[in-house]
């Protein structure tokens, strides 16, 4: 669409590899604003995601409730590739979506629950009891978000669960440096 | 200083959660962009992006059938007959530092980690547009140049041999991936 007249694409070949330059194909969708010109995209993207926000509650009922079933079909029939990846799919979800719909915390407890599911050396030796406190987490955090002293609770609630999968985590991959590695990394996603 | 006109981009976006999907476009269409096409699954996005030919794509990593990281592998052929060069930006829940470079490594151009803030995605947005980086053709990737800055303190092995340096000119590949649809 932005591309009208596509340029000559230059190749500089080297020992081992081409580098490959063309014309920046979308030049032309750029546009020269005075500096006191006041558009704001930004500024208006963040309202339209605002006018959004009265659906949110709604939509992080439907990622919590899906992430319940996943459970309950892991528990019905047990860890195989189906039910740990729809598990793992539904707490990925929640753990990218949460803080957008303004739930951090349930954010926080899905990314512990990811982490477990990704990293633990076998889902059938995690502590069942560790899983289900993160689902109901979850739940819990989604179900009692509007009461106002509900914020710190949950906040506390999401590091203490991502504390003791930690220690799970760590324990379990102690001879896994690979995985024991990543489990200790930082997260790239700033702290809020 | 400069602005994205917004209004002459073609995006496609690719996510498996409706959520997420509805907060792009309601984004895209606020930064301006008229055209947004959506995929729920790689298989599809892949399919859309030979039709569409979209300027831009936003994708998620993690999808059934194929995932965001296989569509931008089968994005980045340099012998499809599909446009190989257009920007991808990985929008994604995963936040290990590990998963940008194995992104990187698939020729992904941006990483955008969730949660999503419209601030970030324009920033995405406009570095794609007003800088683009060459691309890099070896034996095992094909992508954008994965330095990004040169550094005259890097110690380690150089990868890249260097040789005599020869320039080819050959016929627009984007001409090819328009004239194949």
């Amino acid at each position: 669409m932005a591309k009208d007249k596509p340029g000559t694409i230059e190749v500089k070949s080297f020992g081992t590899h081409h580098v490959i330059t063309q014309p920046n194909p979308l030049r032309k969708v750029l546009m020269r604003v005075p500096e006191s010109d006041l558009d704001d995209p930004v500024g208006r993207a963040e309202k339209a995601l605002a006018g959004l926000s009265g659906e949110f509650k709604e939509w992080m009922t439907i990622e919590a409730d899906r992430l319940s079933a996943a459970h309950a079909a892991a528990l019905r029939d047990g860890f195989n590739d189906q039910t740990r990846e729809e598990l793992f799919r539904a707490a990925h979800d929640i753990k990218g979506d949460a803080a957008t719909f303004g739930y951090p915390s349930a954010a926080a407890a899905a990314e512990s629950l990811c982490r477990i599911i990704e990293h633990a050396p076998d889902l059938d030796a995690v502590p069942p009891q560790l899983i289900t406190h993160h689902i109901n987490a979850v739940q819990a955090i989604v179900r009692e978000r509007t009461r106002l002293d509900t914020t710190v609770v949950a906040s506390v609630l999401s590091k203490q669960l991502r504390g003791i999968a930690d220690e799970f985590l760590t324990h379990a991959n102690r001879d896994r440096p690979e995985h024991l590695e990543a489990i200790l990394a930082p997260s790239i996603v700033p702290n809020e | 200083m400069y602005r994205i006109d917004f209004n002459k981009l073609r995006f496609l976006i690719c996510d498996d959660n409706p959520h997420m999907r509805r907060i792009l476009r309601t984004l895209l269409h606020s930064f301006g962009a008229r055209e947004v096409y959506e995929a729920e699954d790689g298989a599809t996005a892949l399919e859309m992006y030979t039709h569409y030919v979209p300027d831009i794509v936003i994708t998620d990593w993690s999808m059934p059938i194929f995932d965001g990281l296989e569509l931008a592998q089968m994005i980045r052929q340099p012998e499809s007959k599909g446009n190989p060069y257009a920007p991808i930006i990985m929008l994604t829940g995963h936040s290990e530092k590990r998963r940008v470079t194995v992104a990187r490594d698939a020729g992904i151009t941006e990483f955008l980690a969730k949660p999503i803030s419209a601030k970030g995605l324009y920033q995405r947005i406009l570095n794609v547009v007003a800088n683009p980086r060459p691309f890099i053709k070896t034996k095992t990737y094909f992508g954008p140049d994965r330095r990004r800055n040169t550094t005259n303190t890097y110690i380690g092995p150089e990868r890249r041999g260097s040789g005599e340096v020869e320039v080819m000119q050959q016929p627009s590949l984007l001409e090819k991936a328009r004239t194949s649809i």
